[in-house]
């Protein structure tokens, strides 16, 4: 029972980083290797308001989602959407490049070292009786739910989100449209480094916080994108859930050092058996 | 007797999902024939041409080439057999010259790239691109790059060739450049099949017209007998094609 | 005004001559090491280029292949007492063979979806590799001393015969590579990668020439391997298997440029010296700088010369022709 918690409430996070990937991808067909590192970003944003300023996880939370935000537009206007007529191969590699540029920067400001917030407002565990549930997990749990509910309805119900979805289900249409295609990408390659910033400020309250976090969290979200649907929204979520239990049960039941081969094990039995993924189109 | 037939489609039918791209078509092509299929937008022509050359499976029905039957065959089984089609939204390999993407076709005939590189030469003097030879894919106008799809499916030395649209956003100039090389083709013993909008090109080249319409075939015949028939002109209404005789 | 034109064969004949005498002129091991490292990567960016540049599968997991062939050698070595060179050859066999069984499900796939799907096979792999106890797992397996010899593809004295094993190496992907592009199948490959669909229209068997440049590629990249473990004479996941390796593959294949023979071997040539050497000065305490500057080089190259390096090269050398 405790592994199935567990395993709902990483993948409540697994959720969340996944939503932003697959929006990325689903709006202009591009795959952010850098994904994992805004996610390191984010966490290491809240660290240092929380190191410095004692700002508890929760509060840096819309800092978060500004900086990255700012980030996202920023790289997709002076890099990326510099190589979107380009080769493949060029678009393949230029977000390792910021990856890998990331990553080692913040290896050079920050060192290394591995570091945890030691206290945050929520801590400690509830007692279930059957299971023990982490508050901060909990909570972070519950963050990542009501943040994707956001997204939900801010694509479903304003005017820029609805833009979005056109020009993820038809570029061409969007753009005979009168849609600025170009401006909806700025935006959602922000939105999308936005949101994993925002599940970063989460994990933060939890997890352990050092430069290369974000390529095993990033490589992990190409699953769960393939899961529910590349560009599905509804199906990041459900598939990060999908994923986050069946990492934990897998570990559990097979063995735990195998549980990310579980993973990607997962995500070539879905691009062979049904590459459109559970909700995607 | 169906040995006779270049290319025989029987009780063709391709579903997808709920939609019948195409119910139960029957229709036969002799050698050296040329036939056209036409029909509104939607009316199944591209499925057809689909389910023919192997990209799709039809959920029932058979198609025989001079006998063969070729109804589950794979594309690339159904080219080195004989059948070789342009596409709606021309294909070619962007990347190499006119001349490297006639040769990709022609080797399949031949191993040597020596070979197949003197067969491209011929090709391109026949479709008339030999001048442009070492232009990049890029680099060349819709009009060429249709002539050059035409120069591949050629170069793989069909017995049937198929066009899709293949005189889609032409000039007037450049229309007239293609009904040429269509019968030019024809001429060496070619047998066509040809998907068309363009009713003026209809009338001059074909045969035989077979009119299709949300998906099944409602007439087929010489052409002046399909433009004057009542049930074909009323498909099209609200279309601003109108059949010329000429 | 003179007229400067150098025919590529003897550019060629120089720069081989030269590479030749290297080691003889220059006999610190430092750059010997590095230049076996160039050759050992050119090698591996050529086998990549076959089923990436040629083919357009852009693998980010050629390290699965690198690092089997490593392992069945070197396993093969301490288990049965299999000659390394025999073992290279079954290495090459075993590497196939898996990239077959990976290639023919992955049969449809494209651009970033194969990637991923590379990226997701090599780590299935290396974690395999770090939990299977018949390779030692995570501790991995050191190579054991044996007598000095060709034969026995060790060497202790100097890196010389190791310098020409590899440059020897690096010659016949180069050769397979040249083949494989002026034939019937270079032809097939470019369809492949320009669509699916024009292929087959054309009569190209695309599952088949797929899996050939799957198996080639990964046959060449194994052999890179067992020279590997017989050079450095140990070998765990963390060191032949990692995700670092096959991005680094990729880098010096589209750096130098993917798509034409000698591409990969002009982008290793750059890439690797510079790695190399940043990070003996500036990596070593950990700050990261030199992969700071590594990634910065990636993005700057992907904007602005996504072509690669080479075809600077071959354009300036048409302008003074």
């Amino acid at each position: 029972m405790q592994q199935i918690i567990n395993g709902l409430m990483i993948g409540f996070m697994y959720s969340l980083i996944a939503i932003g990937l697959t929006l990325i991808w689903g709006v202009m067909n591009i795959v952010n290797f850098a994904h994992g590192d805004f996610l390191m970003i984010g966490m290491f944003t809240s660290f240092w308001l929380f190191t410095i300023y004692g700002l508890d996880p929760l509060f840096s939370i819309p800092i978060c989602f500004l900086l990255l935000f700012v980030m996202g537009v920023a790289i997709y206007r002076f890099i990326v959407s510099k190589v979107m007529k380009g080769p493949m191969l060029a678009q393949l590699v230029v977000t390792f490049g910021v990856s890998i540029f990331l990553s080692n920067l913040a290896v050079y400001l920050w060192t290394p070292d591995f570091r945890l917030i030691s206290s945050t407002f929520f801590q400690g565990t509830w007692d279930m009786g059957d299971f023990n549930l982490s508050k901060p997990k909990a909570i972070a749990s519950m963050g990542s739910i009501i943040t994707s509910i956001c997204v939900f309805l801010f694509m479903k119900k304003t005017k820029i989100g609805k833009a979005i979805l056109a020009t993820e289900m038809d570029r061409e249409s969007a753009l005979l449209m009168g849609i600025n295609t170009e401006r909806i990408n700025s935006i959602s390659f922000g939105i999308g480094a936005a949101l994993v910033g925002v599940a970063g400020a989460f994990l933060s309250t939890y997890y352990y916080i050092y430069p290369q976090v974000g390529g095993l969290f990033g490589t992990i979200a190409f699953s769960i994108v393939a899961l529910g649907g590349f560009g599905s929204i509804e199906g990041a979520f459900i598939a990060g859930i999908l994923v986050g239990l069946a990492q934990t049960l897998g570990g559990f039941f097979f063995d735990p050092a195998y549980k990310y081969a579980i993973v990607f094990m997962i995500y070539l039995i879905t691009i062979w058996i049904r590459p459109k993924g559970l909700l995607g189109w | 007797m169906s040995e006779n037939y270049c290319l025989e489609v029987k009780g063709l039918s391709k579903w997808f999902g709920g939609l019948a791209a195409n119910l139960d078509i029957d229709f036969s092509v002799a050698e050296g024939e040329i036939v056209s299929v036409i029909g509104p937008n939607g009316a199944g022509k591209s499925t057809l041409f689909n389910c023919i050359m192997g990209f799709y499976k039809p959920n029932s029905g058979k198609v025989s080439f001079f006998g063969k039957d070729i109804t589950r065959l794979r594309a690339d089984k159904v080219c080195k057999l004989g059948i070789a089609r342009t596409f709606q939204v021309v294909q070619i390999i962007s990347d190499m010259t006119v001349l490297e993407n006639v040769v990709t076709g022609a080797l399949l005939r031949y191993t040597s790239v020596a070979h197949a590189r003197e067969k491209a030469e011929e090709i391109l003097a026949f479709t008339g691109l030999s001048g442009k030879k070492d232009f990049r894919g890029t680099e060349l106008t819709i009009a060429d790059k249709k002539r050059l799809e035409v120069s591949m499916a050629l170069a793989t030395q069909p017995k049937l060739l198929m066009l899709d649209e293949a005189m889609a956003g032409l000039t007037i100039v450049e229309l007239r450049q293609i009904i040429d090389l269509i019968k030019k083709i024809r001429k060496q013993g070619m047998t066509l099949v040809v998907v068309e909008h363009v009713m003026e090109a209809v009338m001059e080249i074909s045969d035989r017209v077979v009119v299709l319409n949300s998906g099944k075939k409602i007439m087929e015949g010489p052409p002046k007998e399909v433009v004057s028939c009542p049930e074909v002109i009323q498909a099209y209404l609200g279309d601003k094609y109108r059949a010329v005789c000429k | 005004m003179k007229n400067f034109t150098a025919k590529p064969i003897t550019i060629a004949g120089a720069v081989l001559a030269l590479l030749l005498i290297f080691p003889l002129v220059i006999t610190q091991t430092f750059p010997i090491h590095v230049m076996i490292l160039v050759f050992m990567f050119g090698m591996l960016g050529v086998a990549w280029n076959i089923m990436g540049g040629y083919a357009g599968m852009f693998s980010f997991g050629q390290a699965a292949f690198f690092g089997i062939g490593a392992y069945t050698s070197s396993y093969l070595l301490i288990a049965f007492q299999v000659n390394p060179w025999i073992g290279l050859i079954l290495g090459g066999l075993v590497a196939a063979l898996v990239a077959a069984a990976i290639g023919y499900p992955c049969s449809n796939l494209r651009g970033h979806y194969f990637a991923i799907a590379s990226i997701a096979f090599s780590e299935i792999v290396r974690i395999h590799f770090n939990n299977w106890s018949l390779v030692n797992a995570a501790e991995g397996i050191t190579i054991p001393m044996m007598p000095e010899s060709l034969a026995n593809f060790m060497f202790h004295s100097s890196k010389l015969p190791y310098y020409y094993i590899i440059m020897a190496f690096l010659l016949i992907a180069v050769i397979v590579c040249y083949i494989v592009a002026t034939s019937k199948m270079g032809y097939y490959f470019r369809a492949i990668k320009e669509s699916h669909d024009v292929a087959e229209v054309l009569g190209i068997n695309v599952v088949k020439y797929r899996l050939i440049a799957i198996m080639v590629s990964a046959f060449l990249s194994a052999m890179a391997g067992t020279f590997y473990a017989q050079y450095i004479l140990y070998i765990d996941p963390e060191s032949v298997m990692l995700g670092a390796i096959s991005i680094q593959i990729v880098l010096i294949s589209m750096l130098g440029g993917a798509g034409s023979v000698l591409g990969p071997v002009l982008g290793a040539a750059i890439l690797v010296p510079l790695s190399e050497t940043t990070r003996v000065m500036l990596g070593h305490k950990g700050t990261g700088v030199d992969m700071l500057i590594y990634g910065f080089l990636i993005t700057i190259i992907s904007v602005y010369q996504p072509q690669g390096v080479w075809e600077w090269f071959t354009r300036i050398g048409k302008k003074i022709k």
